[in-house]
């Protein structure tokens, strides 16, 4: 048995112990000590029955600890080191953790933290490595969740879509030391989908699956960014992408549209383009121009005005991009990009330039220095032509 | 022993070369500047004494505390502060003399032309833990 399919017996085994009593932050430490053995003991002697082994050694793990903590508090809970034989653990118990680590009073880095722990069955030194932060550092922000979320019954459901931003930023983390959160979040993205019935969850998984399809060519040999038009087309993965593709039309079909599956209908027409130049961009504003409706926000009419520009090119592009804050990540950015194609390289290379002074990563940032210089070598050739004697 | 090693965009002693702002190099100068950066990283990683290298970005602001009950002062972003931290690396390595000749091969990242940039790097042990045995 491999660690990914331990990984995932972990959020039903919380829901076990907190239908047997246990309060959810008790029970949630027992499973994480019960996983660690397991990661130590089973390569070497697996048990017969994983879910039994794990269900059986949290359990006494939560029983040691209350013990310890005070044993008159064990008895009024009724607990009992061999508790009568519940009805069968069902697909709500794991619905449950995802919807208490999401839960709305938390803060967004804390309920990744959390979900990555409880749903995805990640150990504190995995999670505190994919974050670079010291391991009881990561202990510690875990614990603060749980306590945060201590009370909260767990025998309703909340909000979904609090659900799904949390697996929204989880999959943004991308790549994380020897954890690939992306990955994560497809796979617990994928069991949320299979659990519930709702457009929405689906529309978020081909979302996942085509972003991930295109994922090894979005950097180039030597780690810098690969925008979208000059990606190679024939790295991208076409099994997710058809995945990808299948989900959202069976979503869609339903006709309850939403913000993931208006998003994955556009990134579904840049994978559906044999070129760059063969985009559908008119159909991805009528998409964006949905997603202003469902989901409204300044990053949206970014990414909007950017498809006008393609689409109706970058006069209109920038008249748009005028109303909005310049204050905005990657609005510098866009307007260079708008600006060159205007056919004014030295106010796009100045633009890059302030865009790589306010960018948020070092890939982004070396991307702005990149088109910065190209331009200014162009700017440079041209003036060098322009003054050559005809000859 | 571990060293920071920090890179400045101003501070310092006066630079040794008149370099134009990275943005206006060519582009293969800036692929042969990251190139070289990514690589050095990647050989002291190769021999055990890489830890850890960040950059920052430039802008950021001087803050301390007001008094109980008030809000912090914040004093910038300033467009022109003299010293201005570009980003660091920890290396993890013998010596001192190591700590200086890694630096020295840092500061030749190639610059403008292949030319190396010579830029002034500020090398700073880092205080130890008190050994167990004192006496």
């Amino acid at each position: 048995m491999n660690d990914a399919l331990l990984r995932e017996l972990v959020p039903a085994v919380i829901g076990v112990l907190v239908r047997r009593g246990a309060d959810f932050a008790s029970a949630e430490d027992a499973v994480q000590e019960a996983l660690v053995s397991a990661l130590a003991s089973w390569p070497d002697d697996p048990p017969r029955d994983p879910k039994g082994w794990l269900i059986t050694t949290a359990w006494r793990k939560f029983l040691d600890e209350n013990r310890a903590g005070s044993s008159r508090r064990a008895r009024e809970l009724g607990l009992h080191a061999d508790p009568p034989s519940g009805p069968v653990p069902d697909a709500d118990d794991t619905l449950r953790v995802y919807f208490l680590c999401a839960h709305p009073s938390l803060p967004p880095a804390s309920a990744v933290a959390l979900t990555l722990r409880a749903v995805c069955g990640l150990t504190t030194e995995q999670i505190a490595a994919a974050y670079l932060v010291p391991e009881a550092t990561m202990a510690q922000r875990i614990s603060r969740a749980k306590r945060r979320i201590a009370g909260q019954p767990l025998d309703r459901t909340g909000d979904l879509g609090t659900v799904l931003r949390v697996l929204y930023l989880l999959f943004n983390e991308g790549y994380g030391g020897d954890v690939d959160l992306a990955s994560e979040a497809i796979r617990i993205t994928r069991q949320l989908a299979a659990l519930t019935d709702e457009p929405e969850v689906s529309g978020l998984l081909a979302l996942m699956l085509l972003h991930h399809a295109r994922r090894a060519s979005r950097t180039g040999p030597d780690g810098r960014l690969v925008p979208l038009d000059e990606q190679d087309r024939a790295t991208w993965d076409t099994a997710l992408i058809a995945e990808g593709v299948g989900l959202l039309q069976a979503a869609l079909a339903r006709d309850r549209l939403g913000q993931y599956q208006a998003q994955a209908a556009i990134a579904a027409l840049h994978a559906d383009a044999p070129s760059a130049e063969e985009t559908d961009w008119v159909q991805i504003v009528e998409w964006y121009d949905e997603l202003v409706r469902l989901a409204d926000s300044p990053v949206v009419r970014l990414n909007r005005a950017v498809a006008v520009g393609e689409a109706d090119g970058p006069r209109v592009a920038l008249a748009a991009i005028a109303e909005l804050d310049p204050g905005l990540p990657r609005y510098a950015a866009v307007a260079a990009h708008m600006h060159e194609r205007a056919g004014d390289p030295t106010r796009a290379a100045d633009l890059y330039s302030d865009a790589a002074r306010t960018a948020a990563s070092a890939a982004e940032r070396d991307h702005c220095v990149r088109q910065a210089a190209r331009l200014r070598q162009l700017g440079a050739a041209s003036r060098r032509s322009s003054s050559d004697p005809p000859g | 022993m571990k060293y920071l090693l920090l890179k400045h965009y101003r501070g310092g002693p006066a630079p040794v070369t008149d370099l134009p702002p990275m943005d206006r190099w060519t582009p293969a100068e800036v692929d042969a500047h990251i190139g070289f950066m990514r690589d050095f990283a990647a050989r002291l990683e190769g021999t055990g004494e890489y830890v850890d290298g960040q950059a920052l970005a430039p802008d950021g602001a001087f803050v301390r505390s007001d008094g109980e009950g008030r809000a912090p002062v914040v004093d910038g972003p300033f467009a022109e502060t003299k010293d201005l931290i570009a980003g660091w690396m920890i290396i993890d390595v013998e010596s001192w003399d190591r700590a200086v000749e890694l630096a020295g091969e840092l500061s030749a990242a190639p610059g403008p032309g292949g030319e190396p940039i010579h830029e002034w790097l500020e090398v700073r042990p880092f205080l130890t833990a008190p050994p167990t045995i004192s006496e």
